[in-house]
């Protein structure tokens, strides 16, 4: 058993576990955010993804332990002050999603790579996403709506 | 009988009555006006053969609808439909709103829970808006009809003078004279019902439904707030890591649980032949499985996926011939070119993003279980059966469903997990690992065809003889006019014997049709490309079929199709498809490496007439799935396997369509004003196996006989 101390959608976080454990059942079980989802536990389809530092990451492969002293967020984390973030405002209107499952690890894959850089070329946004899986076939309209949103951002939007 | 009234006696043997949890559905229904709307089947199934797996059968008594009008004027409707990701939490208020005469924003819905929803058999088959929407429109426009006799009486007018303008009755000319509906059905229960049917809103004055409304579940899904079956956690809820054998066919000799006992936290939970361990954290629920010793005597099986299809064909029932005319032997005679081809198809996995999920709580002897499930009202029974408890003990709620395709029609893990809760004394959350996703899912199942045809000299087909073994018969039957003709279906969703398939099969979108249509769709082209025919000329000069010529010529049009015989080099393909009540005709560009087998496609068209169209954004967005998921099948996705054990079993071997296979893709809905609305979560993937292969041959004057299309078959097939 261990402290873990980070940054958790902008809030100091500790939690006492084995620091082995896994990042992603340590949001889901003991933190109950559950909006970071389990898909294949292999780091294959995406839909854990959250983002520590700056970094798209797969929570169901990383340990909590890993954690300590850094900053994460969740698909739960990324709107700010009751506004959503472009990527959530585009995913909306593109309706780029059907059953959701994959939404969040969509979501925080593209945020990653925008929050590096917001002037990021969408198709560079898209290659990141490569590895993300969508089972429902959404593709086309992840594609506008990743578009819409790195526009909006190279043009100041946050 | 269409019995209109606000209490809760129902026709005896119904079961509703029995599985109300009264404290809830009262909550909704003391007051204002509830509309329970039974019909007697509206439409025979028809030529749907409707797979095996926690259905039913027999004919369908799920055609029900219920509304609830709020004192507020808020409508509820409550529908025993799911939302998978198709849409239909939107798409059947537009229906409702549309006959009610209220704006889309006051109607809100309730779906898949057993205890407020009435009876349906499940979500699939592309039927929630064909089937059940007619359905939702009586009801509202029953519910409309009495609400303005109500007004005509309070207002003390005829009721002729009086119309609805969004949830306000007025009358027509003396505009004073108003009654909201919350007015009408306020503090009151009401108990009326109609005389005679209501008349619908003809589909030519629609102006909610037919077009686009935003999704009702956007919000939530951008925000991480839906809550799947896998997020729901009642309080002390435990996770449950159940042990599984190695091999299909394989049996539990020995078992030796201490190891994982002594884990604090952890609990061992048996229930006859279900054994688990159970902890509060996932992941240490699947620590402690690893500690579980159990060995299996093993599988008897010894096929794989390349022995499969002889096997098949060997142990096929004999079968049924649904389609026959004319004289095989006297076309053959006329026939200036025979054709004879065998075409094979794997198993494929539905590997729906969530895995079967299921929350189980047992409060006050009755068992709540939250699951990701398309049957919620089987999965119902299912549970109480397991259990030995009656239906009223029972209730099965659906959250979010990520994804189903057909696979969570079969809803084992709802069963196991409420019989975990029973055993254990504490809520149990069973979520399938990726694993168990892949080991008990009911695949597509593999296939062969076999398909003798020919043509005569004026290039017409004058003789089709097909059998088709594993597929069913849906979207088996030819398309074309062909005078002599034999279908022969050998082997679907029941009577298989056993052993037949090495693992579960089940319906998967558009069951057996995507098979079918590859098979009949790749001879189509062999036989143009002999004929020296462009193929969609050679369709057209084959093809009688009003409906199917006008968006076949409306593919051209949108498609820019100019026509050339193949193999032309350009990796064009065309393939039609008829698939709930929907004609699909999908065309394809594609480009094929000849150095690696490697197929890159460059463009997709799919062009529908799906009758009226009740949400085109929700269309598009079906459609443009079943292309995206179409890939998958043809190019890749294939469950290999060996003496009962999957060789695949995760993402990273089996592989899904990703966004750099992801080509420009179009979508086009006809105008059909004049047919009812139509499946549309189906249609278009069905012609995807044929429209690549076909595209594939006209690219390399190569044709590829089986799928999935990887690149080591283009290779064979070349060198072949």
């Amino acid at each position: 058993m261990k402290t873990v101390s980070f940054t958790l959608n902008g809030k100091p976080t500790r939690v006492t576990t084995d620091e082995n454990r896994l990042l992603l059942w340590v949001l889901r079980d003991d933190l109950g955010l559950t909006g970071t989802k389990f898909g294949c536990g292999q780091a294959s389809c995406g839909s854990c993804t959250v983002v520590i530092n700056s970094d798209a990451v797969r929570a169901c492969a990383t340990a909590v332990g890993d954690v300590e002293g850094k900053t994460v967020t969740t698909i739960e984390g990324v709107a700010t002050d009751g506004r959503l973030h472009p990527l959530q405002d585009a995913f909306i209107k593109h309706a780029a999603f059907q059953c959701g499952f994959c939404t969040s690890g969509m979501i925080m894959g593209a945020y990653a790579k925008l929050l590096k850089d917001p002037k990021t070329p969408p198709a560079e946004v898209l290659k990141e996403l490569e590895d993300h899986l969508c089972r429902c076939g959404a593709h086309v309209r992840i594609v506008d709506a990743v578009t819409t949103a790195a526009a909006a951002m190279k043009g100041g939007a946050r | 009988m269409s019995p209109f009234n606000n209490d809760l006696e129902v026709p005896d043997g119904w079961g509703f009555v029995q599985t109300i949890d009264r404290r809830d559905f009262l909550k909704l229904t003391t007051t204002g006006l509830l509309v329970m709307f039974f019909v007697e089947p509206l439409m025979g199934r028809g030529s749907l053969e409707l797979p095996q797996g926690g259905r039913g059968g027999g004919t369908p008594a799920d055609l029900n609808a219920f509304l609830h009008i709020g004192a507020d004027g808020r409508v509820t409707c409550l529908v025993g439909k799911v939302e998978l990701g198709q849409g239909a939490m939107t798409s059947l208020p537009q229906l409702a709103a549309e006959e009610l005469d209220v704006p889309l924003s006051a109607v809100d819905i309730v779906m898949g829970d057993t205890d407020v929803c009435p009876f349906d058999s499940g979500t699939f088959g592309s039927l929630s808006i064909r089937q059940f929407g007619p359905v939702l429109r009586r009801a509202a426009a029953e519910a409309k009809g009495v609400l303005l006799e109500m007004a005509a009486e309070k207002l003390q007018v005829p009721v002729t003078d009086l119309a609805v303008e969004a949830g306000t009755v007025v009358h027509k000319t003396d505009r004073a004279k108003r009654v909201t509906y919350g007015q009408l059905t306020e503090g009151k229960r009401i108990e009326r019902r109609l005389e005679g049917r209501p008349a619908l809103e003809p589909v030519s004055a629609f102006t909610i439904a037919g077009k686009t409304a935003p999704r009702r579940d956007a919000l939530e899904k951008v925000t991480g707030k839906a809550k799947y079956a896998g997020d729901i956690v009642p309080t002390g809820a435990l996770h449950a890591r159940i042990v599984r054998p190695p091999a299909h066919g394989a049996v539990l000799a020995t078992l030796d649980t201490s190891a994982a006992e002594k884990v604090p936290g952890v609990r061992v939970v048996r229930d006859r032949d279900l054994v688990a361990v159970l902890h509060a954290h996932r992941d240490e629920a699947d620590k402690a499985l690893g500690l579980v010793k159990a060995t299996y005597t093993p599988s008897a099986s010894t096929l794989t996926d390349a022995t499969i299809f002889d096997h098949l064909v060997k142990t096929a029932p004999a079968g049924d011939t649904p389609f026959r005319g004319g004289d095989l032997a006297a076309g053959e005679k006329l026939a200036t070119s025979v054709f004879s081809e065998t075409y094979r198809k794997g198993y494929v996995a539905h590997a729906a993003m969530e895995t079967h999920s299921a929350v189980a709580a047992v409060e006050n002897g009755k068992v709540t279980v939250w699951a990701g499930t398309q049957t919620p009202f089987p999965l119902k029974s299912q549970v109480a059966a397991a259990l030995g408890l009656t239906a009223d003990k029972v209730r099965v709620i659906t959250p979010y469903v990520g994804g189903g395709f057909g696979g969570k029609s079969a809803s084992q893990q709802g069963v196991e997990a409420a019989r975990l809760a029973m055993a254990a004394g504490v809520p149990v959350r069973v979520v399938w690992s990726r694993e168990e996703e892949f080991y008990f899912d009911t695949f597509d199942p593999a296939a062969v065809h076999t398909i003798r045809s020919g043509i005569d000299a004026a290039k017409k087909i004058v003789f089709w003889d097909l059998v088709a073994v594993g597929s069913g018969s849906r979207g088996v039957e030819h398309i074309y006019d062909i005078p002599n003709h034999r279908t022969v279906v050998r082997g679907g969703w029941n009577g298989n014997p056993a052993g037949m398939h090495p693992f579960g099969i089940g319906p998967w979108r558009a069951p057996g049709a995507n098979a079918n249509a590859w098979a009949r769709e790749s001879q189509i082209d062999v036989m143009a490309a002999k004929a020296g025919m462009d193929p969609v000329e050679f369709r057209l000069h084959n093809l009688a079929d009003a409906r199917m010529r006008r968006v076949l010529e409306a593919a051209v049009k949108a498609f820019g199709w100019t026509p050339k015989p193949g193999p032309s080099g350009r990796g064009l393909g065309v393939a039609c498809g008829i698939d709930a009540g929907t004609y699909a005709v999908n065309m394809a560009q594609v480009h094929v490496n000849k150095a690696t087998g490697h197929i890159q496609v460059v463009r997709l068209l799919s062009v529908q007439d799906m009758g009226v169209v009740v949400n085109p954004e929700g269309a598009a967005q079906q459609t443009e799935g079943c292309l995206t998921m179409g890939l998958g099948y043809s190019l890749a996705e294939e469950v290999h396997f060996k003496n009962g054990e999957l060789i695949d079993s995760n993402f990273d071997t089996y592989q899904l369509p990703r966004f750099s296979w992801v080509p420009k893709i179009e979508t086009v809905l006809l105008e059909s004003p004049n047919l009812a609305a139509q499946g549309a979560g189906e249609p278009a993937i069905v012609p995807m196996g044929a429209v690549l292969a076909n595209a594939v041959f006209d690219a390399i004057g190569v044709r590829v006989h089986q799928l999935p299309m990887t690149p080591a078959r283009v290779l064979a097939a070349m060198k072949a």
